[in-house]
């Protein structure tokens, strides 16, 4: 009697206690009986991938919520999309706290694993690569989560993405810890986001480490509060290979932290080395744009305190002889435009940061027009600056 | 008026009985309780949508349509079916989308090959539940027989009217709402009273299965036309139907901005000097989605002129390149004041 009813408030209280596991191995009929799995999966199962490589001619998806899907570990569950022959991602989840960990995808001829509108998503020791290297053939983004709210992006490895190696767009309360970036245009990227986190990753190899953007004429606009903090950027020296047209394109070979556009960024703690071009970079978005929602202005950027290791030694910025002979051989850490919206919301730097300004006049303004010199900013002490980041219950999911 | 209606019920009425008598069992009613169930049936016939399934000859309650502007899959023939289960109708809604009543059924089968070399592939059916639409995609077997439940989707090897060969995806049950999602529920795309003929839906009022004939009904052109008609409706007729389920707010596309629904007027929205977002390769070196006078600088055409995944648009249920949608896309941006 007792059993019972124990049993019965047990099954009226848990739910993960009627979850199912349901184990998929790879083999014969492997890909249809894992995309069979992810559509019959019930909201709490977890999908469990069996050692070994899943040939995968389709783009794989999720719509079921708080279902797991769970490898042997990045290098031994292998979603092997090298033959894709349809299908702009490999994997794509559009259900609400998904949990995807340890399984890799490799050679998706879109994007790699992508998210839309999946809230409190996890991706957990996932690896992303595509194994040729970098090309321009490479699909675009590696991790991709977009228009979510809730995003944890952590322990994972990206490699070759021909845009950003992990992509968080149009979203908010992100974190992004703990992961290694490297052979990829941007290593990572946050765009028209607020509330991110970007903490303990290494981008290494990139054309360009850390990228915070804020573009005009998209549905979710206004990027701010993010704060990158504690990463290792360094030897992102490889030319850019992102196709012709899209914004990363623009990004100079040797770029550490690129700031475009954005209301609040705050970098401080991150050691920076050998990154040819400029440690970090704050800019105004230059493009002609028709949108009253849009400011293009950098404001409230702050730089605080970072290890600045070599750099700006061998800029990609047209009269980059005279700029190193003026520097005396390299340029100093932080690169600014010049432009601010106001002085109360222009860049801000701590103490013992130094930099140079091309100080243009007005945004759009053409590069010829710089007027190259150093920067005259007074260090302030750092304001407060909002918590940022994924909400706890995230990285306690994972416990 | 009143009298020829009244005339036109009872031949309804004695054609109905005089099925009925022609096959001593009878055709077989559409099985109201497969449509309106929980489960996911495990073959077409379940639902008894057919009267002859190979012929695709419908059951009584299953009304054959067309559209305007069909969306365009390899080329492949499309037939289309709307169930009603007795005593309901469709409710127009402006020239949106019909509103369809609980228990219908919308079906429709994809098949290549002409007369009697006409191959079914698979067959479509989004279910009109208590709980929301559910779709589901049904795969036929060799013999032409029997279609049975693809959860996983499939590929199967044919030939396009063009005479391609190419491997013809059956989307799984997820693309299904790939395309027919919108804000995270699935609906049906094709029957907007827009793009139904004036004709069928008189006809379907007149017979008591639709409220009303909108006004506006029929407005997008009539593809056969593309040839010659003018570029411009057909045009963005052609990106409504092919493109705009995904390319809207709250599609599965709504992250790019690019809105190409016929009623979007604003130019930046349909892609005229929009810079591209997450298109990687798929930009093909362009600035720009549509670029005015310059179709062969617009990545709109680019993409949609290519088969390649990572680059084709649609990423579904394209495995070809359609050749009249571009030419007409392609006339309507050459065409544009640049």
């Amino acid at each position: 009697m007792n059993r019972l009813a124990l049993a019965a408030a047990l099954l009226s209280t848990a739910a993960p206690l009627a979850a199912e596991t349901h184990r998929v191995a790879p083999g014969v009929g492997g890909a249809d009986r894992l995309q069979e799995a992810l559509i019959l999966a019930a909201p709490g199962d977890v999908i469990e991938l069996g050692e070994g490589r899943f040939a995968l001619i389709d783009g794989l998806s999720l719509d079921v919520d708080g279902v797991t899907v769970r490898g042997a570990g990045m290098d031994k569950t292998v979603l092997d999309f090298t033959n894709q022959a349809g299908a702009g991602e490999g994997l794509l989840v559009t259900s609400d706290n998904v949990t995807l960990r340890d399984f890799a995808v490799e050679n998706p001829k879109g994007d790699g694993i992508k998210s839309k509108g999946a809230d409190n998503i996890i991706y957990h020791a996932i690896r992303v690569e595509w194994t040729g290297g970098p090309k321009a053939s490479n699909g675009a983004y590696g991790i991709y989560p977009v228009e979510s709210t809730g995003v944890l992006v952590q322990g994972s490895i990206v490699s070759g993405a021909s845009d950003a190696g992990i992509y968080v767009g149009q979203s908010r309360d992100i974190t992004v810890q703990g992961n290694i970036v490297r052979f990829n245009v941007a290593g990572i990227e946050i765009e028209n986001s607020r509330n991110a986190l970007v903490t303990g990753n290494i981008a290494t190899r990139n054309t360009g480490g850390l990228l915070v953007f804020d573009l005009p004429g998209l549905p979710v606009m206004n990027g701010g509060n993010v704060i990158l903090r504690g990463n290792k950027v360094h030897d992102n020296d490889t030319p850019n290979f992102a196709p012709p047209g899209n914004i990363v394109a623009s990004v100079r070979r040797g770029t550490g932290v690129l700031v475009m556009a954005n209301d609040g960024v705050l970098i401080e703690g991150n050691v920076l080395e050998n990154n040819p071009t400029a440690h970090v970079m704050v800019i105004a978005y230059t493009q002609p744009y028709d949108d009253a929602r849009y400011n293009p202005h950098a404001r409230n950027v702050i730089v605080g305190p970072n290890a600045f290791g070599r750099g700006g030694d061998d800029p990609q910025i047209d009269g980059k002889e005279q700029l190193l002979a003026a520097f005396g051989g390299a340029l100093p850490p932080v690169m600014w435009d010049g432009l601010s919206e106001s002085p109360d919301n222009a860049l801000k730097i701590a103490s013992g940061v130094t930099g140079w300004s091309l100080n243009l006049a007005k945004v759009g303004q053409s590069l010829a027009e710089a007027q190259p010199g150093p920067l005259t900013l007074t260090p302030t002490e750092i304001s407060m600056f909002p918590a940022v980041g994924a909400p706890a219950a995230l990285e306690a999911r994972l416990k | 008026m009143k009298r020829r209606l009244g005339l036109l019920a009872l031949s309804c009425a004695a054609f109905g009985a005089a099925l009925a008598d022609a096959n001593v069992i009878g055709p077989a009613p559409v099985n109201d309780a497969a449509i309106q169930g929980a489960g996911f049936p495990a073959k077409l016939s379940d639902f008894a949508f057919f009267a002859q399934a190979r012929a695709q000859m419908p059951s009584i309650g299953v009304h054959p349509y067309a559209l305007n502007t069909p969306l365009w899959s390899d080329g492949a023939e499309k037939l289309r079916f709307i169930y009603l289960p007795q005593g309901t109708q469709l409710a127009a809604d402006g020239t949106e989308l019909l509103k369809f009543p609980l228990g219908a059924a919308i079906i429709k089968t994809f098949a290549f090959g002409e007369g009697a070399d006409r191959r079914l592939i698979e067959t479509r059916v989004l279910l009109r539940r208590a709980d929301g639409w559910v779709a589901l995609p049904y795969r036929w077997n060799a013999e032409q027989t029997e279609a049975t439940l693809a959860l996983a989707g499939g590929r199967v090897d044919v030939v396009t009217p063009a005479g391609e060969a190419i491997s013809y995806a059956i989307p799984n049950k997820n693309q299904c709402k790939s395309c027919h999602g919108k804000d995270g529920q699935v609906i049906p795309i094709g029957p907007k009273a827009r793009n139904l003929s004036h004709q069928w839906l008189s006809g379907m009022a007149q017979s008591g299965a639709l409220d009303t004939v909108p006004e506006g009904a029929g407005a997008l052109p009539d593809w056969s036309t593309n040839a010659t008609g003018p570029a411009q409706p057909l045009a963005r007729a052609y990106l409504d139907v092919n493109c705009a389920h995904c390319h809207q707010p709250g599609g599965g596309a709504s992250n790019s901005g690019l809105d190409l629904r016929w009623e979007q007027s604003d130019a930046h929205a349909i892609g005229i000097f929009k810079r591209p977002v997450a298109a990687g390769r798929g930009a093909g070196g362009h600035e720009f989605s549509v670029l005015p006078g310059q179709p062969d600088k617009s990545i709109l055409l680019y993409r949609m002129d290519n088969a390649e995944p990572g680059i084709a648009m649609p990423e579904l249920g394209k495995s070809s390149v359609d050749r009249q949608g571009v030419a007409v896309v392609r006339r309507w941006i050459a065409e544009m004041k640049p």
